[in-house]
């Protein structure tokens, strides 16, 4: 499905991100997987891409950093020769009550998760323009479409990243250049095994297919927008949720 | 200056579509060359590659004519 297809999946040493590289290098991509913290995270998600048969290497950088950017988009095109596929997914959370949220933790969130999704794109978009030919997949959430109480950063950023989908995907279209995000619901990663069991049943509740859902998942939709199947589709939003807001 | 002007008349005809005759020191992108913005932005792309030099956003903007365009890279050489 992504075969010989040139991978950058950011924030993909854990999570989401990594369930995204595996089930892309599964599907014949090559893959970038980029860290800014968990070296060793990354390390292993390499080694099993490569141990299954698949090309891949791990790649530092701060996304909220413009010349880390660079320099990562730069070191990849040079590595596989083109870059067909930007998956953001880097994301980080700094939770608490608007009245409590210090502002250092909003622009903390706001920096890696919305300004983190402007610089990539910004850097990747010159090699797809020449290429005629790419596929951004921006990770937002549900609650950048809902709301959630306590996340205030966390949902002004992926609302954000819903509006910046929207832009690029009109500003590139008539380069080949197609600009999709997908909005998880309730995945069941890190962040949510935290979770007291309590407010996991009063969350199943909201879910018509009354499952969590899991990081396999999303990386299926995340194939599918990067595929040829979706060339007819950009500028989308696609709730993979469980049915929770609609 | 003439090989200059060959060159990046080369990239805009290549680019843009147009006839090498439209091509003049003169001719405004936009204007007359039919360019969009998205299309500017492009020439300056490969502009850089052709010349190998790199042109800051603030420049690029300034940057309306073929003739623009040949000054510049003449003052960067």
């Amino acid at each position: 499905m992504l075969n010989e297809k040139s991978v950058l999946v950011t924030g993909a040493s854990r999570g989401i991100g990594r369930a995204i590289a595996l089930y892309f290098a599964r599907n014949g991509a090559k893959v970038a997987v980029n860290y800014s913290g968990s070296e060793a995270k990354a390390n292993e998600v390499v080694n099993e891409i490569k141990e299954n048969g698949g090309t891949a290497f791990a790649i530092k950088a701060d996304i909220s950093s413009s010349e880390d950017v660079t320099n990562m988009v730069k070191t990849v095109v040079e590595e596989f020769g083109s870059l067909d596929v930007l998956v953001n997914n880097a994301g980080i959370t700094r939770d608490n009550l608007l009245m409590r949220m210090k502002e250092e933790d909003w622009d903390a969130v706001i920096n890696t998760n919305l300004k983190g999704v402007f610089l990539t794109t910004k850097a990747v978009t010159r090699q797809m323009m020449k290429q005629r030919k790419g596929r951004i997949i921006n990770i937002a959430s549900i609650v950048g479409v809902s709301g959630n109480a306590g996340q205030a950063n966390y949902v002004a950023a992926k609302a954000g990243v819903i509006g910046l989908t929207k832009t690029a995907a009109k500003e590139l279209s008539s380069r080949g250049i197609t600009v999709n995000a997908i909005a998880p619901g309730f995945i069941e990663t890190d962040m949510t095994g935290k979770l007291e069991e309590g407010i996991k049943s009063e969350m199943l509740r909201s879910i018509p297919l009354a499952r969590f859902g899991q990081p396999d998942d999303i990386a299926s939709a995340a194939a599918f927008l990067a595929s040829d199947a979706s060339s007819y589709i950009t500028g989308q939003t696609l709730h993979v949720d469980g049915g929770m807001v609609m | 200056m003439a090989d200059v002007l060959d060159r990046v008349s080369k990239i805009v005809v290549d680019r843009l579509g147009v006839d090498a005759s439209e091509v003049k020191p003169e001719a405004s992108f936009k204007e007359d060359l039919g360019a969009d913005s998205l299309d500017v932005v492009e020439l300056v792309m490969e502009l850089e590659d052709e010349f190998e030099l790199e042109i800051s956003d603030e420049d690029a903007e300034k940057i309306a004519t073929v003739g623009d365009v040949v000054n510049y890279i003449n003052s960067k050489q």
